[in-house]
């Protein structure tokens, strides 16, 4: 069973995140985004927002699987999350030693558009209001400012 | 050993094959490099590829996506082939923007201006 909380664990978590960790299964990954999004339209969030959280969410959610957690079948990764009306806050951190995010290369400049990785952070960044990496790199925070709110 | 189930619509008009994507979210690795496999047969089995790709279908993608396209689209140049993608919805356009990706694929609105491009 998953682990739940509903303290915070990482002083960068908002008060009453909802922490929880998961493993690599495709199934568990779908139903927490799902649940995220599913609270971000209770809150009001226009659809365009729920398609940046899914997509950002897909991204961070390979990164660790792929890049922290080496693919190893028996990693898990820590999500902690909260929405409300203005803000929707997810915490992704893997089991990884990190990494610096400068060191990925531009993918948009004509010499990498062919290269078929490298995208991941690129999307994250365009789609969410703000992206934040905890050193040593292993965790990721995605933070969507909803539009619909007002500011 | 149970065989797997194509995530692909496939058909062929003239001597182009239009392949349209059974699921509407495109996000699940496993199912892209099951897509990546199957199109890359079709591209392996013909010596002059010229190939149709439909998002009609499609609300999510991701750069594990967009990377198979990349893939395809090099292999598909790499025998003097030609590949088109067409029916791309707003939010997913987007995403080619954002990623310089419309640069490098040629990108038609429908289905029938896709088809007519091709030489």
């Amino acid at each position: 069973m998953p682990q739940q909380r509903h303290d915070h664990c990482d002083p960068r978590d908002p008060p009453h995140a909802i922490v929880r960790t998961i493993g690599h299964e495709r199934r568990s990954i779908v139903r927490l985004c799902d649940e995220i999004i599913d609270e971000m339209a209770r809150c009001g969030y226009p659809d365009a927002a729920r398609f940046a959280l899914r997509l950002a969410w897909e991204e961070a959610i390979s990164n660790a699987i792929h890049h922290g957690n080496r693919d190893r079948p028996d990693g898990t990764i820590e999500v902690a999350w909260h929405v409300d009306s203005r803000r929707t806050c997810v915490r992704i951190t893997d089991q990884g030693e990190g990494f610096d995010p400068a060191s990925i290369p531009d993918p948009t400049l004509d010499e990498n558009l062919d290269c078929p990785t490298g995208r991941g952070l690129l999307l994250m960044r365009a789609y969410m209001t703000r992206v934040v990496f905890d050193p040593p790199g292993n965790t990721v925070h995605l933070i969507y400012d909803n539009p619909a709110s007002g500011g | 050993m149970t065989a797997q189930q194509s995530r692909l619509r496939i058909r062929r008009q003239d001597q182009i094959t239009i392949v349209e994507f059974v699921d509407r979210n495109i996000l699940d690795e496993a199912n892209i490099a099951q897509i990546g496999e199957e199109i890359g047969a079709i591209v392996n089995d013909d010596p002059n590829p010229k190939l149709l790709i439909s998002f009609a279908n499609v609300d999510h993608l991701s750069s594990a996506a967009l990377g198979a396209l990349i893939t395809i689209n090099s292999r598909i140049k790499g025998k003097d082939g030609q590949l088109r993608l067409a029916d791309i919805n707003n939010q997913i356009i987007e995403v080619f923007r954002i990623t310089r990706l419309d640069r490098l694929f040629q990108i038609h609105p429908g289905t029938r201006e896709a088809l007519a491009s091709f030489t």
